[in-house]
């Protein structure tokens, strides 16, 4: 009954959305205030219908109703309720209406945070949200519906599959579902703003909070994603340029590009058919990675149930969102009116190299991860595109992104004087050389690229402190002068300066836990002890210990250091007999400066076990250093200026 | 300039079209061109003293899996436990493909040696006849010697549960 009220609430949204995206832009159209005023009232009850179907599917999986076919495929009575919960998400059909749901959740955000919005940009912006909802709904109840019955049902479920029985995967989709779909709301204003022809600084500062919002939350998935897989795979790495992660890297690398180019909107005026572009590209981004995943054109360790219809509809989402969208850019961003000018070397010239280096390295990503399809489609054979390819050509543009990234913020708008920014940047360049000397010299002299990598982390890290103390005039002025002027400092200044130390900090921790690992894999026996990097482990053996849907092999290290004890690790291999599949949990040791990370592999059957060891230096700093990121664009986020009126007086003054 | 507005469009066609074609395509099951024919002519040199190399006439006789290995392939670590509880049930080959003796050897010291019997490959001559595009693959040969089944990407539990073990079945039978 539930999961029929749950069909019945999408089938409602559908209907909703549909007259969501057709009678608002008539209203606007005609300047019919009654027509426009629909689209508010219609995203909410969108939402509520939506967020019902979501319920109406929870319900049916923390009660385990396993004559719901998605129930019976993911869910067991065995499993923990977290992972009951989460289990909603951990498939293609409950996924979508994830999707859907966030979807919805923007629309209302945009409904209910834009109020200063003129009536005519909110009901076209919202009535573009609606045509997307017409389309992802559709898809949904014409081909993944999560609410298909199945009778008889069977007496318990298959289980969710055991990789995704972790805490930090439970929550990695919606993080990375607000990142992709909270991109959406970008689309809609710039097809917004491409039916008006219009794009002024006002239109930037609503654009930028949606854009920081959906950026900072796919940093989170992300980064949370990463994490998991450094963790559960048990290889000790944490990034594979596999399809699936390059699906969700793209719109990050616009997206960033977006939040920096709408600045420029902002401030100057400008680079205003490039911003538009970039807004379309970051979703379209998002729906290609959704077609990617789902479709199974590409060979993907994530691989989830794909079903050819599925990816024909996803195609033809594609046609309408990208290729709509693409053409209407096309028809109307010529009529654009040109804005403010500025030389090469200014704030602008370095945002503008920003843009292109990262727009670049999309389209390097890009190109990496279709390129078995493009020669698989010219029947010039199956190849895989590895690590080797993006590290070749992704990491180099990387290279001059970081250089700039420190001195960018030091120029001035319009035109800047370029010797003054390097001048004041002097002490960024001496931490610079000594990184890179101390590494060269604590190597021997072979380890160039490292020197290189934490190099260029000093550089941007202390670029970003004296471009930051310059701003509170700190050390230069009275501290009384620099705190006033800490109180007065705008949060989207700070965010910045946040946001550039976060990657300063991920750089370093990437570029020593790659280059510095240290790796051994040997079969230990009770009582061995085994040294690595100052640490010895005394492996005390294997014991049963059984999970609520698991048996476990639980191993166990006594760690000293010194002859002082350090931790105790507790490495399992876990196999989950629904599933028939075998986890390992590796057990980390970490003191923010290094993890010493365990797993223990299979048994000889006489009485050894095959154990991985890793030390791996800096590697925490790279979570921490995209959260940090995320928090810079938090910290934006809550500026005064995206919040409040402002834009609306800004407006009534350049009319 | 007009005309450079239309090209993000352009591209978007091209890309579109490409993914058009490809979801007629499956990229999971990669067709042996030597499926149900005779296993190519070869031989190959041994990697380990005391352990046989291998060669074409060495697939005569019985039913055996041949996987193609490395050591550089981080997907031929995570399917290696699985490959040593296989190893257990039927006869294993392994064809060592474009890998320095030396980091094979440490290979399997490390992670133990589930091999009857392992051919070198270093040049990837002997891959190419087998149609090898990336490693790992698994090939099962009948006891005729001829290529019955190609699994490309590690094996995992399941892969064995459901397709290999029933097919070394009924080939054994």
């Amino acid at each position: 009954m539930i999961a029929e009220l749950g069909q019945l609430a999408l089938a409602l949204a559908l209907i909703v959305a549909i007259a969501q995206s057709i009678v608002p832009l008539v209203g606007a159209a005609r300047g019919d205030a009654a027509l426009t005023a629909f689209a508010r009232p219609a995203a909410y009850v969108q939402l509520a219908a939506v967020a019902a179907a979501f319920l109406a599917l929870a319900y049916a999986y923390v009660t385990s109703d396993f004559s719901v076919a998605t129930v019976a495929r993911n869910s067991h009575t065995s499993m923990p309720l977290l992972y009951r919960l989460t289990g909603v998400w951990g498939n293609h059909e409950g996924s979508m209406l994830l999707w859907i749901l966030i979807l919805a959740l923007m629309s209302a955000a945009v409904a209910s945070f834009g109020a200063n919005l003129p009536d005519g940009l909110r009901a076209r912006v919202l009535a573009v949200q609606g045509m997307i909802g017409v389309a992802f709904l559709t898809f949904i109840l014409f081909t993944s519906n999560p609410f298909t019955r199945q009778f008889p049902a069977p007496l318990d479920g298959r289980e969710l599959n055991p990789l995704l029985q972790d805490p930090g995967l439970a929550f990695h989709p919606p993080w990375l579902y607000l990142g992709y779909v909270g991109f959406s709301v970008a689309f809609s204003f710039a097809v917004a703003a491409l039916i008006e022809g219009k794009v002024d600084p006002a239109w930037a500062r609503w654009v930028r909070p949606w854009t920081l919002f959906a950026w900072l939350s796919l940093t989170i998935g992300i980064a949370l994603g990463s994490w998991w897989a450094y963790y559960e795979l048990g290889w000790g790495g944490w990034w594979f340029w596999d399809p699936v992660e390059n699906a969700s890297f793209m719109p990050w690398l616009i997206g960033a590009a977006l939040l920096h180019s709408a600045v420029v909107v902002e401030k100057r005026d400008a680079l205003k058919s490039w911003t538009i572009l970039l807004a379309l590209i970051a979703f379209s981004f998002s729906l290609i990675g959704t077609f990617l995943v789902r479709s199974g054109v590409l060979t993907s360790v994530h691989a989830f149930a794909v079903d050819p219809a599925r990816g024909v509809f996803i195609l033809m989402i594609l046609f309408a969102a990208i290729g709509g969208s693409l053409t209407l850019y096309a028809w109307r961003a010529p009529m654009l009116k040109a804005g403010g000018l500025f030389q090469p070397l200014s704030r602008e010239g370095a945002l503008v190299l920003n843009n292109l280096l990262l727009a670049t390295g999309a389209a390097t990503v890009l190109l990496g991860t279709l390129y078995p399809l493009f020669l698989d489609v010219l029947g010039a054979g199956k190849v895989s595109v590895g690590p080797p390819y993006f590290n070749s050509t992704f990491v180099p543009l990387m290279i001059p992104l970081v250089v700039a990234m420190a001195i960018g913020p030091l120029l001035s708008w319009k035109r800047a004087d370029i010797a003054g920014a390097i001048s004041r940047l002097a002490a960024a360049g001496i931490a610079t050389v000594a990184v890179i000397g101390i590494v060269l010299y604590a190597s021997g002299g072979t380890g160039f690229i490292a020197a290189l990598g934490l190099g260029l982390a000093a550089w941007l890290f202390v670029g970003t402190m004296i471009e930051f103390a310059e701003r509170l005039r700190l050390f230069r002025a009275p501290l009384a002068e620099s705190y006033d002027r800490w109180r007065h400092l705008p949060r989207s200044a700070l965010g910045m300066s946040v946001a550039h130390a976060g990657m300063a900090i991920a750089i370093a921790g990437m570029t020593a836990s790659t280059l510095f690992q240290a790796e051994q894999i040997l079969a230990m026996r009770a009582g061995e002890v085994v040294s690595m990097r100052g640490y010895d482990l005394r492996f005390e053996g294997v014991i049963q210990a059984n999970g609520p849907n698991y048996q476990a092999e639980r191993a166990r290290f006594i760690v000293t250091s010194g002859g002082k004890p350090v931790t105790v690790l507790a490495p399992e291999r876990r196999f989950y007999p629904v599933q028939r599949q075998q986890t390992t949990e590796a057990a980390i040791h970490t003191t923010g400066l290094a993890d010493l990370y365990v797993v223990v592999g299979d048994s000889d059957g006489k009485g050894a076990w095959t154990v991985r060891l890793y030390h791996n230096p800096l590697v925490p700093w790279i979570w921490a250093g995209c959260l940090i990121m995320a928090l810079g664009g938090g910290l934006s986020l809550t500026d005064r200026r995206l919040r409040v009126g402002a834009p609306k007086q800004r407006l009534a003054a350049a009319e | 300039m007009r005309w450079l507005f239309l090209a993000p469009l352009l591209l978007f066609a091209i890309v579109a079209g490409y993914f058009a074609v490809g979801l007629t395509r499956d990229p999971g099951t990669l067709p042996s061109a030597l499926l149900d024919k005779p296993a190519p002519d070869f031989d190959l040199p041994p990697l380990l003293p005391g352990k046989p190399g291998l060669a074409t006439a060495d697939l005569k006789g019985a039913p055996v899996l041949v996987n193609v290995w490395a050591s550089w392939c981080v997907p031929c670590r995570a399917e290696h436990p699985v490959l040593t509880r296989l190893g257990r049930e039927v006869p294993i080959f392994g064809l060592n493909y474009k890998d320095k003796p030396e980091d094979a050897r440490r290979f399997l010291v490390e992670l133990g040696d589930p091999y009857r019997r392992i051919g070198v490959d270093p040049s990837g001559r002997v891959g190419i006849d087998w149609g090898v595009y990336g490693v790992p693959e698994t090939y099962i040969v009948d006891a005729e010697g001829r290529v019955r089944h190609r699994h490309v990407g590690p094996l995992t539990d399941r892969v064995v549960a459901e397709t290999i073990r029933p097919l070394m079945k009924s080939l054994a039978r």
